[in-house]
């Protein structure tokens, strides 16, 4: 299901559009994941506090939010452009490819949260299939 | 049976309550129409759906959204007994209607996403939580009379 070149622009139009809230919507996207999906939180074992809202949850959010968006820069090659982000996931973070449709949806309930006019049926089937793409792009040097 | 905590319960309610049927059931059937476009393979006869702007248009697909979401606060009344109450229903999405039920996990994913759009950070992320939790309970009481 690759993406048509008016869903890459639509994708890459609402993501200019969120810039200035997507401090916010990465941490709430975090936040989400692990009270959603507790099981999420078995990763990040090493954080003192990995409950929703907490400052590590937050900042790696923000962090998450910046790999994404580093991501809609490459969407014309997401394989080739993400090649050692997954070469991280696959090697060293060894994330189940499970977890990157949970935090897809959670960041989707986000994005329709904080823009509820913009995220219309069109711009959500764009990017649910950005962030796809972008999953398995991450998943590529799993195996 | 699912277990619910009080917090849980009343952040069910608190979702509900904030819920006009009438105007969420329709959004959410033509999102899912959209997004997942071969959940249209079950709408042969609702008509045109060969657009975008046909499946927001159409009749039968607002008033089928309004009878799939009033379908899904019935748990609400019954939530201890989630199982038995959808038992007749899946036997019918599976015999008669011979829906694939993995289609219900996506019409609820685009009703969270609705209902977000709605409330804003006012559902938090322990009432998304409970939320998903019981359209889960719903789905899973859905899927489990096919054989």
């Amino acid at each position: 299901m690759s993406l048509s070149s008016k869903q890459k622009a639509t994708v890459k139009d609402f993501f200019s559009k969120m810039s200035t809230r997507s401090d916010d919507i990465g941490a709430e996207t975090l936040s989400r994941l692990v009270a959603v999906y507790p099981q999420t939180k078995s990763y990040f074992s090493h954080w003192k506090d990995a409950s929703p809202g907490s400052a590590p949850v937050r900042k790696h959010g923000i962090t998450i939010m910046g790999g994404v968006y580093d991501a809609v820069g490459k969407i014309d090659d997401l394989k080739g452009g993400l090649l050692s982000l997954s070469e991280l996931h696959a090697f060293m973070l060894r994330v189940d490819p499970v977890n990157f449709k949970l935090l897809a949806h959670c960041m989707l309930v986000c994005m329709s949260m904080i823009f509820p006019e913009e995220f219309t049926p069109q711009v959500h089937v764009a990017v649910d299939k950005f962030l796809a793409q972008l999953a398995l792009a991450l998943a590529e040097k799993y195996r | 049976m699912v277990e619910w905590t009080a917090a849980e319960r009343r952040h069910v309610e608190a979702v509900w309550s904030k819920i006009d049927i009438d105007v969420c059931g329709p959004l959410a059937l033509q999102r899912c129409l959209i997004v997942y476009p071969w959940t249209q393979r079950y709408f042969g006869s609702f008509g045109d759906l060969s657009t975008d702007a046909a499946i927001v248009g159409n009749p039968k697909v607002a008033a089928h959204g309004v009878v799939a979401l009033t379908g899904l606060r019935t748990a609400l009344d019954h939530m201890d007994e989630i199982k038995s109450t959808y038992a007749a229903l899946s036997v019918l999405h599976s015999e008669k209607l011979h829906v694939d039920p993995d289609n219900f996990r996506l019409l609820c994913e685009c009703l969270t996403i609705v209902v977000a759009g709605k409330m804003g950070k006012k559902m938090s992320p322990e009432m998304q939580a409970a939320w998903q939790k019981y359209l889960c309970a719903v789905v899973s009481a859905l899927g489990r009379q096919y054989h």
